[in-house]
C-alpha cells in the first residue's frame, strides 16, 4: 500500500482564506466550483440577452431594440452560451468529478488549472465590454455578425469584432489548458487497477472532448487571427480583391465549429448513462459499445464540417460526400440511444430530479438529433438553412442536449458537492417548467422556419406573428424558471438535510465512497480498483 | 418497417387535419417550382421517418418508465453483464436500422434531389443575374428580348411602419414588398446567376426551393422554373448587417405573352428615363426628385436627416465631400469628389453607377448639396452625369 | 517512507511533463494546420472547381483536338466593385464555341476619373465544375491593370474550353469582378 501513497499536498496543506483562497487555489474542487459558478452567472447573462431579443420579436414591428443592437445581441448571446456557459459547466464538472471518479488526489497540473479558469472572466468582459463602451460613445457596440464571424461582414464591422476575436483567443487558450490537464490526469493519475476501459463514462466523454478541443480550437484561433490581420494589417485571406476567398473562412470556422457541437455534448453523454444506471439500479448497458461510439463520433465530427454551408455552393461530389458523411453520424448515435434506453429497460427506476432531467434529456435531445438528420439532406437544407428551423434544431441539441444535461448532472452531484440534499419538490417543479416551456419556445420555431422565416432578423412579416408570440411567452417562462434552479442550488449549498456518502441508493463509483462533501484533499490513500 | 409506415401515416393524417382547420402554416409554403415540389416531398418523407423513429423509441421508453419502476416493486434484472457477443448483436440492430434509413430510405431520394438542384443538363431558356448589395437586390436580364433591362429593387414598406414604436396598421405584405418586382415568365427554366458587391447575401424565395449565397467577387448559380403565375415573396437569409431584415424579394411570374408585354414596357420606360438625361432641369425639380431618390436609397445608412451613423456611415451634413467641388479645372470630375463617391462608391458605399440612372444621380447629389443642412448652392445636371460616366 | 513517496511523486511529475510536451506539440501542429489550410484550400479549389475559382496563370495552348460534335455557350458578365471609377464590359455578351477551339474576346475598360487608377480583375466561373475546364491563355486578370485619367483600353482574353468538359454542361458563365488593386 505504501507505494501507492502519494504525498502530493504538502505545498498547500494550509490554504489562504477569503478572496486569495479563490485567486490562488490549485484545489480541483475549488476550481470546479469557480467554473460552475461562473457558468451559472454567464448562463443568466446570455439568457437575459435572448429575453431582450424574444421581447423584441414578441410582435411584428420594432419595439425595443435597434436592428444594430439586435444583431449584436444574437451573436454575443451565442458566444456566451457556448463558450462561457456550456463549456465551463462541463469543465467544472470535470474538475470536480474526474479526480474523484478515477481515484486521483487532484488534477495532474493544479497550477495550469488555476490559470485556465482565471482566463475566463477577462474574456467574458472582453465580449461584453463593447456594449458598455458604446454607451460612452466609443465604438459602435459588440460583434454584430452573429457568432460565426463571417467575412466580409466581420471585416466591415467595428471594434466589437476585435474584442470578440481577443475574447475567443483567451477562451481558446483556457479550453486548451483545461484539455491538456484533463488528458494528463486521465492518462497518468488513475487509481491502480483502473484501466482505460474501466474508466467511468464521464471520463471517457471528456477524454474525447479534450482531444477534439486540442485538434480544433487552434484552427479557430488561426481563422480569427487571419480575420484580425485582414482587418488591420492589410492581408487578404478572405478578400477576393487580394486573391482570398470569404468562403474559406467558413471552411476554417466550421472545421472547428462542427466538432465544437460534440465538444459540448460528449461530457453530457458521459454522465447521463451514469445517472441512468444509478436510478435504474442496474449497471449501464453496452459500456464498450458506448466508448467505441464516442470514438466514432469524435472521428466523424472533424470530416463533416461543410454541411453548415451547403447553400454557399459546392460541386456535386462535395455535396454528396458531406451529406452522406453527416448522415453517418447517426449510426453511432443510434447505438448510444439504444444503450441509454436499454440501461433503463427492466431496471427498478425511481424518478428523482436528476433522473427526470436525464429521461427528458433523452427525448428532447432525440428531437435535436432527428432534425439534424433531416438537415443533412442537401436539397431540403436549402430551405432549412438559416431559417428558424435551424434555430429550433440547434436549441434542441444545445439547450436540451447540453444545458438540460448539465442540469441533470448538477442535481445528481449537488448533494455530493455540498453535503446537503436539495429540495426535491423544487427540483421537480424546475424540471417540468423547463421541459414544458422549452418545448413551447422551440416547437413553434420549427414551424416558423418551415413557413420561411429567416433567422437573425429583428422584425418580421405579419404571417409569422402568432408563432413568435407563443415562442416569446414561453421563452420568458423558461427564463424565469431558471431562478428556481439558482434558488435550489444556493439553499442547498447553505444547508439542508445531510446527504449520505452514497447519496443515491443505486449510485456506484469511487466518488460515492467518499464522504459528502468530500474532504479538501480527496484521496489521501489512493484506492485500488479491482 | 410496416409498423413504422402505419404510425407515420397516422401522424401525417393527424397533421393534415390540423392543417385544414388552422390558419397557421405547418409546413413549407405551396411549392411553385419542380425543385420546391421535390424538396417538399423529400422533407415530408424525412419528417415522417423521423417522427416514426421518435414515436417508436418514445413508446418503448414510456412503457419502461411506467412498468419498470421501483414504486411498482419491479426488481431489476439480475446484475449479469451480457456476454460480448450478445451485446454486439443487440447494438448492431439500431446501427443496421439507421444504416438502412440513412443510405437507402433517405439516401436515395436525397441523391436524386441533389442532382436535380445542381441540374445543368437541361438547358435554360433565359439567364438573369442577381446582385446583392447592402440592402437591396439588383436584377439584370442577361439575354433574349429582355437583355439590357436592369433595375434595383428596394423595400417599399413605408418607413414610418418599420420605425421603432410604430403602433398603427401595417401593410398586408409588411416587410415583404418592394418597389420593383422581378418579373419572370411562367414555365421557362431560368438560370439565376448570383453575386454581391459587399458582403454575403442569400436570395431566397421559400416557394422556389432554391437558395444560394451571393459572394462578393464570385459568381454562383441556381435555377428556377415557375409553374404557376402569381406573386412570390421571400427575403435575404444571410446576415448582412443592420438592414438584413429589410431586403425582401418579390417575384411576379407572368404568362409568356404578358411577360413579353412587360419587357416591352420596361424597355420603353428605361429608354425614356435615359432620354430624360438630356433635358435641362431646374434646381428645384432636381432637389424635389433627389429627395425621393435619397429617402429610398441613401437614408438607410446616412439617415433621413443626413446625420449618418458614424463611424460606419459618415454624416452628409457638413461633410467635406458633399460640400467640396465636383469638377476640376479640366472639366473632369475629381477623384474623391461628391460625384466620384456616388458613381463609384468606396468600401461599404456601393457604386451607384450600376444602380441609378443619370437623372437620379444628378438629383440626389443636388439634393444632398442643398438640403440636409448643406447649402453649397450649385447643381448637377443629368447631362453632366451622363458625360462623366463615359 | 517519505523518500519513497517523493520518488513516486517525482516519477509522476516526469511522466506528466512528457505527456504535456506531446500535447503542446499537438496544439502547435493544429495551429500550423490551420494556416496550411490556406494554400491547401486553393489547391483543392483549382482541382475541384470549388467556389468557381479558376487558375490565375496562363494555360499552355491546347494541343487537344477540337470537339466538333458539340457547342458550348460561354457567357460573360462583369462587376466593377466599389472604389474603382471605371467602366468595364465585354464587347460581346457571349460566345458559342466548340470545346478545344481557341477564342478571343475583347473587354473594354475606361477610367472615367481624373486620376491614374489600378485595378485587378478577379475571375469566377459557374457552374463550379466547369471552372477547371476553362483555360485562359492570355488574360488581363493575370496582373494588375493601370489606366490613366480618361484612358480607354481594350483588354483581350484568349481562352479555350477543354474537351474534357463534362457532357452535361452546355452553358457556363465567366464573371469578372474588377476590384481596386490592393497594396502589396
Amino acid at each position: 500500500m505504501s507505494t501507492t501513497t502519494v504525498a502530493h499536498h504538502e505545498e498547500h496543506a494550509e490554504h489562504p482564506s477569503g478572496i486569495m483562497r479563490w485567486l490562488t487555489t490549485t484545489n480541483h474542487k475549488d476550481i470546479g466550483t469557480m467554473y460552475l459558478t461562473f457558468s451559472l452567472i454567464m448562463f443568466f447573462v446570455g439568457g437575459s440577452m435572448i429575453l431582450a431579443i424574444r421581447a423584441e420579436l414578441f410582435q411584428p414591428g420594432l419595439q425595443l431594440l435597434n436592428p444594430e443592437f439586435f444583431n449584436q445581441l444574437i451573436g454575443v448571446h451565442a458566444l456566451i452560451m457556448i463558450f462561457a456557459a456550456l463549456m465551463p459547466a462541463a469543465t467544472g464538472f470535470a474538475n470536480w468529478m474526474i479526480p474523484l471518479q478515477i481515484g486521483a488526489p487532484d488534477m495532474a497540473l493544479p497550477r495550469l488549472n488555476n490559470w485556465g479558469f482565471w482566463l475566463l472572466p477577462p474574456s467574458a468582459i472582453l465580449l461584453t465590454l463593447p456594449f458598455t463602451l458604446a454607451l460612452f460613445g466609443i465604438g459602435d457596440g459588440a460583434l454584430a455578425t452573429g457568432w460565426t464571424f463571417y467575412p466580409p461582414l466581420s471585416v466591415q464591422g467595428g471594434i466589437g469584432v476585435d474584442f470578440a476575436i481577443f475574447a475567443v483567443h483567451l477562451l481558446g487558450i483556457s479550453s486548451v489548458l483545461g484539455s491538456i490537464n484533463i488528458i494528463v490526469t486521465l492518462f497518468n493519475m488513475r487509481a491502480p487497477g483502473m484501466t482505460l476501459m474501466k474508466m467511468p463514462m464521464f471520463a471517457w466523454g471528456w477524454l474525447i472532448t479534450a482531444f477534439l478541443l486540442i485538434a480544433t480550437i487552434p484552427v479557430l484561433a488561426g481563422a480569427v487571427t487571419m480575420l484580425l490581420t485582414d482587418r488591420h494589417f492589410g492581408t487578404h485571406f478572405f478578400d477576393a480583391a487580394g486573391g482570398g476567398d470569404p468562403i474559406m473562412f467558413q471552411h476554417l470556422f466550421w472545421f472547428f465549429g462542427h466538432p465544437e457541437v460534440y465538444i459540448l455534448l460528449l461530457p453530457v453523454w458521459g454522465f447521463i448513462p451514469q445517472i441512468l444506471e444509478t436510478f435504474s439500479r442496474k449497471p449501464m448497458y453496452g459500456y464498450k459499445a458506448q466508448v467505441y461510439s464516442f470514438w466514432a463520433i469524435g472521428a466523424l465530427s472533424v470530416v463533416v464540417w461543410a454541411h453548415h454551408f451547403f447553400t454557399a455552393g459546392m460541386p456535386v461530389p462535395a455535396l454528396l460526400y458531406f451529406m452522406y458523411s453527416t448522415m453517418a453520424i447517426s449510426l453511432p448515435l443510434a447505438v448510444l440511444f439504444f444503450c441509454w434506453i436499454k440501461t433503463m429497460w427492466k431496471g427498478s427506476m425511481s424518478f428523482e430530479t436528476p433522473m427526470l432531467f436525464a429521461v427528458g434529456w433523452i427525448i428532447l435531445f432525440g428531437i435535436g438529433g432527428l432534425t439534424g438528420l433531416m438537415l443533412a439532406d442537401v436539397a431540403a437544407d436549402a430551405q432549412y438553412h438559416n431559417s428558424y428551423f435551424v434555430v429550433a434544431h440547434f436549441h434542441y441539441t444545445l439547450f436540451a442536449g447540453g444545458i438540460m444535461g448539465i442540469m441533470a448532472g448538477t442535481y445528481y452531484w449537488l448533494p455530493k458537492m455540498t453535503g446537503h440534499m436539495y429540495s426535491e419538490k423544487l427540483g421537480k417543479l424546475h424540471f417540468w417548467l423547463t421541459a414544458i416551456s422549452f418545448n413551447l419556445t422551440f416547437i413553434p420555431q420549427f414551424f416558423l422556419g418551415l413557413a420561411g422565416m429567416p433567422r437573425r432578423i429583428p422584425d418580421y412579416a405579419l404571417q409569422f406573428a402568432e408563432f413568435n408570440m407563443i415562442s416569446s411567452i414561453a421563452a420568458f417562462v423558461l427564463g424565469f424558471s431558471q431562478l428556481l434552479f439558482v434558488y435550489n442550488i444556493v439553499s442547498c449549498a447553505r444547508g439542508g438535510k445531510k446527504a449520505t456518502d452514497q447519496v443515491w441508493e443505486g449510485a456506484k463509483g469511487l466518488e460515492w465512497t467518499l464522504p459528502s462533501p468530500p474532504p479538501y484533499h480527496s484521496f489521501t490513500e489512493q484506492p485500488i480498483v479491482k | 418497417m410496416q409498423v413504422f409506415k402505419k404510425i407515420g401515416l397516422g401522424l401525417a393524417a393527424m397533421l393534415a387535419s390540423l392543417n385544414a382547420c388552422a390558419e397557421y402554416a405547418w409546413n413549407f409554403p405551396l411549392p411553385a417550382t419542380p425543385m420546391a415540389t421535390d424538396t417538399l416531398h423529400v422533407h415530408n418523407k424525412f419528417m415522417l421517418i423521423a417522427m416514426a423513429i421518435f414515436v417508436v423509441v418514445l413508446v418503448i421508453m414510456i412503457y419502461a418508465i411506467f412498468s419498470h419502476r421501483k414504486s411498482k416493486n419491479f426488481k431489476p434484472v439480475t446484475d449479469k453483464a451480457p456476454s460480448t457477443a450478445v451485446e454486439i448483436f443487440w447494438t448492431l440492430i439500431p446501427f443496421a436500422i439507421l444504416l438502412l434509413i440513412d443510405f437507402v430510405i433517405m439516401g436515395i431520394p436525397a441523391y436524386h434531389s441533389v442532382l436535380m438542384m445542381e441540374d445543368t443538363r437541361d438547358k435554360a431558356t433565359m439567364v438573369i443575374k442577381i446582385t446583392g448589395s447592402q440592402w437591396r437586390w439588383q436584377y439584370e436580364y442577361m439575354d433574349g428580348d429582355a437583355q439590357g433591362i436592369k433595375f434595383i429593387s428596394n423595400l417599399s414598406t413605408p418607413k414610418e411602419q418599420t420605425e421603432k414604436g410604430y403602433q398603427g396598421v401595417k401593410n398586408e405584405h409588411y416587410l415583404l414588398e418592394v418597389d420593383n418586382h422581378l418579373v419572370l415568365p411562367v414555365g421557362e427554366k431560368v438560370r439565376v446567376l448570383m453575386t454581391s458587391t459587399d458582403v454575403l447575401h442569400n436570395w431566397w424565395v421559400p416557394q422556389f426551393g432554391s437558395s444560394r449565397v451571393a459572394v462578393p467577387g464570385f459568381i454562383r448559380e441556381t435555377w428556377v422554373q415557375i409553374e404557376k403565375a402569381g406573386t412570390y415573396r421571400g427575403q435575404c437569409k444571410e446576415l448582412c448587417g443592420k438592414g438584413h431584415g429589410y431586403m425582401p424579394v418579390v417575384v411576379d411570374a407572368l404568362p409568356m405573352a404578358e411577360y413579353k408585354a412587360w419587357v416591352a414596357t420596361k424597355k420603353e420606360e428605361l429608354a425614356k428615363a435615359s432620354a430624360g438625361a438630356d433635358k435641362v432641369w431646374t434646381k428645384e425639380d432636381l432637389i424635389a426628385n433627389g429627395k425621393l431618390v435619397y429617402e429610398k436609397n441613401c437614408a438607410v445608412c446616412h439617415q433621413i436627416t443626413g446625420a449618418g451613423l458614424p463611424p460606419a456611415f459618415p454624416p452628409l451634413t457638413g461633410s467635406k465631400i458633399a460640400n467640396g467641388p465636383i469638377f476640376g479645372a479640366d472639366g473632369k470630375y475629381l477623384k474623391d469628389s461628391h460625384l466620384d463617391r456616388v458613381l463609384n462608391g468606396v468600401r461599404v458605399m456601393p457604386a451607384w453607377k450600376a444602380m441609378l440612372n443619370d437623372t437620379e444621380i444628378a438629383s440626389v447629389i443636388t439634393y444632398e448639396r442643398n438640403a440636409l443642412g448643406n447649402s453649397v448652392g450649385d447643381m448637377l445636371q443629368p447631362s453632366q452625369v451622363k458625360e462623366a460616366r463615359q | 517512507m517519505k523518500n519513497e513517496a517523493l520518488t513516486v511523486k517525482e516519477q509522476i511529475d516526469l511522466k506528466n511533463k512528457k505527456l504535456v510536451t506531446k500535447l503542446v506539440w499537438l496544439v502547435i501542429g493544429s495551429l500550423l494546420f490551420a494556416f496550411a489550410l490556406v494554400p491547401l484550400y486553393d489547391v483543392l479549389c483549382s482541382l475541384t472547381g470549388l467556389n468557381g475559382k479558376t487558375s490565375n496563370t496562363a494555360a499552355v495552348i491546347s494541343m487537344a483536338k477540337v470537339d466538333n460534335t458539340r457547342w458550348v455557350n460561354v457567357q460573360f458578365t462583369t462587376n466593377v466593385m466599389p472604389g474603382l471609377g471605371w467602366n468595364f464590359y465585354p464587347k460581346q455578351s457571349s460566345v458559342k464555341l466548340h470545346p478545344g477551339k481557341i477564342e478571343t474576346v475583347i473587354f473594354v475598360a475606361k477610367n472615367t476619373t481624373n486620376e491614374v487608377a489600378t485595378g485587378r480583375a478577379v475571375p469566377s466561373i459557374t457552374p463550379g465544375i466547369a471552372a477547371a475546364n476553362l483555360k485562359k491563355i492570355e488574360c488581363f486578370c493575370f496582373v494588375n491593370q493601370s489606366l490613366k485619367p480618361g484612358e480607354e483600353k481594350e483588354m483581350p482574353l484568349r481562352f479555350f474550353v477543354s474537351p474534357e468538359l463534362p457532357k452535361e454542361i452546355s452553358d457556363m458563365t465567366l464573371s469578372y469582378a474588377f476590384f481596386p488593386a490592393v497594396k502589396n
